[in-house]
């Protein structure tokens, strides 16, 4: 079993990098890997709460964040020091992940195979 | 070793391109092995036949279509970005495929390392 990350770290709806991290996270899903989420910088923000985009004319993809679930994906993990910048606390989010510190980022990294930034 | 390269970037705007196909080239010149190169996101305009550059200039699909014939590498082309971007079957040249992102996927888990060119 491989061990795989996507890292979300660009602010959803602006660029179409979110709405596609998203989209690999469901097909790794497809794949029984040991597959890890993070969100960090502003990636924070692409799990917000509340978010209304409804002027845009884009998809609104957040509510899919809580099926991760439903697709076996339980490790996701935010960083805490790129939520506190932001003033955003665990409850602004859509889903619960697991709070980690800047440190642990660079050694979950070193553990992966792969990983594919968004 | 065993080598995936992601292309995120379109041809000349950004060196993404030709850096992800001077990495290939020097790749293969050192025995490593590409198992496969998938283009995404804006990178699936690299596989289009319809780019016409100035003719002193280097043809970026040229260049990445000899690639994947004289090395036999696979060329995956994401398929919901080439339909939102215009890219299909009839456009596309040689030596690319278009494919699903489950590729990459797959790519992620059997490559020892997959390098990102992006803007």
């Amino acid at each position: 079993m491989a061990k795989l990350m996507i890292v979300f770290r660009t602010a959803p709806y602006g660029s179409i990098y979110a709405f596609e991290g998203l989209e690999n996270v469901l097909i790794m899903g497809a794949y029984d890997q040991d597959i890890s989420v993070l969100f960090i910088d502003d990636g924070v923000l692409t799990i917000k709460k509340g978010m209304d985009n409804s002027g845009t004319g884009i998809k609104d993809f957040s509510p899919t964040f809580r099926a991760l679930e439903a697709y076996d994906i339980e490790k996701i993990f935010i960083d805490r020091q790129s939520m506190e910048e932001r003033g955003l606390t665990m409850e602004d989010f859509v889903i619960e992940p697991e709070v980690i510190e800047s440190g642990q980022v660079e050694k979950m990294m070193e553990e992966q195979k792969n990983f594919f930034m968004f | 070793m065993k080598f995936g390269i992601l292309i995120t970037e379109g041809p000349y705007q950004h060196e993404a391109s030709d850096s992800a196909y001077h990495f290939a080239k020097a790749a293969l010149a050192k025995g490593h092995e590409i198992l496969r190169v998938f283009f995404y996101q804006d990178g699936v305009l690299n596989s289009t036949r319809l780019m016409e550059p100035q003719s002193d200039d280097r043809h970026i699909q040229k260049q990445w279509s000899a690639l994947a014939t004289e090395n036999n590498i696979d060329f995956i082309v994401c398929v919901a970005a080439a339909k939102r971007r215009g890219i299909t079957d009839e456009v596309i040249a040689e030596g690319f495929k278009i494919g699903g992102l489950g590729m990459l996927t797959e790519l992620a888990i059997e490559a020892d390392r997959v390098v990102e060119f992006r803007a």
